[in-house]
Order: structure tokens, then sequence, then C-alpha cells
């Protein structure tokens, strides 16, 4: 875990730089309020109630999301076996074919279900 | 032919840690990180200036050097405003949630071979692990969530949008750029980015993978935001999509990602595909000085900042594609050739290990069959497939018809006037006389202005 060290401090680093900044914004910025500048910014028009959460989205996004995560998985399989190549050779391709167009009948099928569809 | 003087690191050398050496390299990259964003602001106003025949910011200092560090000044002395309908705790975190992680996926970039700091011999890179293409996708992952949650805080209609987009858009790219990598780890053998550079000493990946290269070049604008496929920030649609309620030192801060992003995604394609801090090939003729680590480093910093110039170019060049065509680009191209491309190479270096094994010949034929029909066949059918079931969508054809000409009653050729469709929203006066400068006169004399938009108004956006 040693290695991990330099990373973190990095990280904490680049955390407390950023929390500073936002904090010493707030800060140092004058502070002039009027109403239109605390309403949501509707390109001056009356704004859009949206409740907390984000009201409705399109339910595109969430199938995004769906097919991201099945294919995140393939791509969480691919990489240790990308590095143990070497030593599994026409075994690991094998398997590896076989697991790919598993992925892929999926794919096909919610190609042609329209899934890959935006409009 | 690549010679190798310095000591190549190897993942052990990173187990010794020295709490000075460790804070030394953490607080150069650090800077390094936030120089390279200042000079960026003004190495992209500067040559998006001269791409459009005009001189870019060259007031402040000398060739306006300077114009970044007053922006940067500027910033936050302006005033940080909170919309009362935020959630408050969650806007004030979702800047810092970007822009950390975009600096810590720069610790894995290897600058250099090892080299003597203070008689002490340290490989030039923060931190080396066995995962280490892993922590530059976790890291982009968690700036994803800076987005959404500044969207989602917002709560403002072109905040919502911008971030479910962004989403969606950095999500399906990562698909492709991950698979893009999987080719590197298969020749490379490991994750570990010392150990990718050294595989690299005869040649690049880019050569040998080009594919992937190309692959990975169009996800990484994608995964940065970035024109052609800045959707997110799109100003003439949703304004500046997650952060328009955003001002001050929290803007400052998506920008600060944004940049920063550029800038390791660059370094990432520097280190996996142009070989790191190796010298290229005309370099290596010139004797065995380019070899020498701390002349390395600026082996990186060219092939960096060449990527770097690319992004400029391409923000110079193109305009922004429509959101369907982003999406199709990733899901529909992108991820199939990934996968084709994989599995050839993994079937081409079976095939040389292995003695031409006839399962491995039955496996490639199988897989070339069966990808070069999904893409060539499987859109085109889906699209028939689609006007068979609605025909009542009007086909597409009809709007490349030619137009139509007849003769007048003169007996002069015209073009047949078409019935313009009625659209089944409100839309604006498409055309008006004044649009194409009549009636200007006429409204001048009778004093009243039909003048249009008021002349000079014009903007720049920076960082959209």
């Amino acid at each position: 875990m040693k290695v991990y060290i330099p990373i973190l401090v990095l990280m904490v680093l680049a955390a407390g730089f950023a929390a500073f900044s936002v904090v010493a914004g707030t800060i140092m910025g004058p502070k002039r309020w009027n109403k239109a500048k605390l309403d949501a910014y509707e390109c001056g028009i009356e704004p859009t109630p949206i409740p907390l959460g984000g009201g409705k989205v399109p339910v595109k996004y969430y199938l995004t999301a769906m097919l991201f995560i099945v294919f995140d998985i393939e791509i969480v399989f691919l990489y240790p076996w990308a590095v143990t190549f070497g030593n599994l050779g026409t075994f690991g391709l094998v398997e590896m074919v076989a697991f790919v167009i598993t992925v892929l009948v999926a794919y096909a099928y919610v190609w042609r279900r329209g899934g890959l569809e935006w409009d | 032919m690549t010679r190798v003087l310095a000591v190549d690191p190897t993942l052990s050398d990173f187990n010794q840690l020295i709490w000075w050496m460790v804070l030394l390299k953490v607080v150069i990259v650090f800077m390094f990180l936030l120089l390279t964003t200042i000079f960026m602001i003004w190495f992209e106003r500067r040559v998006i200036g001269r791409m459009q025949n005009r001189p870019g910011p060259n007031r402040a200092g000398p060739l306006g050097l300077l114009q970044p560090v007053a922006d940067a000044l500027k910033l936050p002395l302006k005033e940080d405003i909170v919309p009362t309908t935020v959630d408050k705790l969650v806007f004030f975190v979702a800047p810092i949630l970007a822009a950390a992680p975009s600096f810590v996926s720069f610790a894995i970039i290897p600058w250099g071979p090892s080299a003597s700091i203070f008689h002490h011999w340290t490989p030039l890179q923060v931190a080396d692990l066995p995962v280490a293409v892993l922590l530059v996708l976790a890291m982009s992952s968690i700036g994803v969530y800076g987005i959404v949650l500044a969207g989602w805080a917002s709560r403002g209609p072109y905040s919502i949008l911008g971030a479910l987009r962004s989403t969606a858009q950095v999500i399906s790219y990562e698909i492709a750029m991950g698979l893009s990598f999987v080719a590197v780890f298969l020749d490379a053998g490991s994750l570990s980015t010392t150990a990718i550079v050294n595989a690299q000493a005869h040649y690049w990946y880019a050569w040998v993978l080009f594919p992937s290269f190309v692959i990975y070049l169009v996800t990484m604008v994608g995964e940065t935001n970035r024109i052609p496929f800045d959707l997110p920030e799109g100003e003439g649609e949703i304004v500046a999509g997650h952060m328009t309620e955003y001002s001050s030192m929290k803007f400052a801060m998506f920008f600060l990602a944004e940049y920063i992003n550029m800038t390791t995604v660059s370094a990432l394609a520097a280190t996996l595909f142009l070989g790191g801090w190796r010298p290229f090939p005309p370099l290596t003729l010139l004797g065995s000085w380019v070899f020498n680590p701390w002349v390395c480093v600026i082996w990186f910093l060219i092939k960096v900042f060449a990527l770097l110039f690319c992004y400029v170019w391409l923000r110079g060049t193109l305009p922004r594609t429509r959101y369907d065509q982003l999406m199709a680009l990733g899901w529909k191209i992108l991820i199939p050739f990934s996968i084709i491309w994989l599995l050839l190479v993994a079937t081409v270096r079976a095939l040389r290990a292995d003695n031409h094994s006839p399962a491995v010949y039955a496996v490639a034929g199988v897989v070339l069959v069966l990808f070069v029909l999904l893409i060539t066949f499987w859109d085109n059918g889906y699209q028939k497939h689609l006007a068979r079931i609605a025909p009542e969508r009007p086909a597409e054809a009809e709007d490349e018809d030619e137009d139509e000409w007849d003769y007048d009653e003169d007996g002069e050729l015209v073009k047949v006037e078409q019935p313009v469709p009625v659209p089944r929203f409100p839309v604006p006066p498409l055309d008006l006389p004044h649009y194409h400068g009549l009636e200007l006169d006429s409204a001048a004399v009778t004093g009243s202005s039909v003048q249009g938009d008021p002349v000079g108004v014009t903007k720049e956006v920076s960082g959209a």
C-alpha cells in the first residue's frame, strides 16, 4: 500500500487547493444581491420550477447508464485477461471470444430494439 | 535504433519513499498542472485568434502573456452568486469534486527515466501502480460526479440537461476509451505506465496499434467535453450546461478541471501510444545526450503540447456535432470497431505464440465474418426496419428531391414553388423583408428601428 501514499498526498493537496479557492471566492467577492440574480438563470424568462431531484428526465439517459454497466463490466474482465494473455495462449483467446460473442448478442439485441437510437 | 542509457525504472523503484522527495514531486506536478492551465488559456486564445485572422489577446504583457493571469485574478474578485433554489451543500461540494480528481490522474504519468535528484536516484514520476491506468479511468469517473451533482444541485433546466448530457457522453466514450487501452495492455503485458513506456523502446504503439490510437484520440476529445463534442456546454442551446449557475471561483474550478483533464488525457496518449519520454527517431541520431533523463522530460513535454495544440486546432476547425450523431459515433462505430480490433490483435499474438494452431484460425475467421457482417449491414437493416414499422414517417428521400422546374406562361424556365410545410410547433418569423435589405430605407426615413439585432454586441465565451 506504500505506493499509494504519493497519490494520496496529491489528492489531499488538490482537494485542499480546490476547497480553499471556493471558500476564498465566497469571501473575496462583492455581495450585491437582487432577486433576478438569485433566480435560476433562464435567459431572462421566469425560471421553470424544478423539484429537488431534477424532476422528469428523459428515459434515454437511464438506458445509456444501464448499457454502460454492461460494457464496463466487459472491460473489467478484459483488463486482467489482456495482462495475462501471454500465459493463457490459445485457451485464453477462445474463452474470451466466447465471452465477447455473448456480450455482442446483447449488443445486437439492444441495437435492433432501438436502444442506441437517440430520437 | 533506440538505445537506453539511463536506467529504466521498474515498479519496485516506487517502493522506496523519501518524504521530501514525495512532497517535491507532488508539488511539481501540482504546479505544472496549474501553470499548464494558465498557459493553455493564453495559447488557445492566441492560436484561435490567428486561425480566425485576428491577433487574439495582445495587450496585457508581452504577446498578451499576462492575460490569463489577469483572468485568474479577476475570478475570485467577482461575486459568488448562489441562487436561492439550489441545494447549498451539494452546490458547494460539486466544483471541488470536479477539480480534485483531475489532478490525481497525473500522478501515474512518467516524465522521464530514473534521474538523480539531490544525489537520490529516483524515477521521474509521482507514483506507479500495477493498475496505474485504472486509476486514470477511476478518477475520470469520479470527475463525472462533480458534473452530475453540479447540475442536480443547481436545479435549473439548463444545468440538469447539461449534466445529463455530460454524463451520458462521458460514460459512452469511456467504454470505447477503455477498449482502446486493451490492445496496449495485450502487448505490454501490464497496466503499469512504467512498463508500458519500457515496452515501447523499439516502436511506438501509435504505429503498431494505429486503430487503437485513432479511437483513443476521438474518445479523449469526447471525455473532456471539448469541441466538436462539447454538447454538455453548448452555449447556443443550453447556455453553459452544468456550469450555468456557477460564478466566481466555483466556475473557475470547473474550468480548471476541464483544462487539467485535457492535459492528463494528452499525457496519457503520449505515454501509452507515443513512447512516453522516449526520444523519437530523428533525434536518436543526435548522440547519447538525447537520452539524458532531464532531456527526456523535454521530449515528453513536446508530445503533450503537440496533442494539446491538436485540441485547439479542433476547436478552431470543427463545428459542434448533433447529440444523436455524437452518441451514434460512440455506440455504433467506436465500440464495435474497438472490439474487432482488439480481438484481431489477440488473434495475431496467439498465432505468433502458438505455431498456427487450427483453433486460432477458426476463431479468427468466425470473429472477422461476424463483425464485418455486423458493421456492414446491421444499422442499415435497422433503419429499414424502422421505416417498415412506421410508414407514416416522412421518407428521408423527400428532403433531397431535386427542385422541380417548369415553364411559366412567358415560356421561361422557373422553379416550381413547393408548398411550405406547416410546422407543428410555434416558430419565430424566419423570413422578413428587412432580412434581405428591403424596406430599410423607408424604415430609416420614418424613424422606426427595424434594424434587427443591435450591432456590436458580441461576447467571447471562453472555455466553452
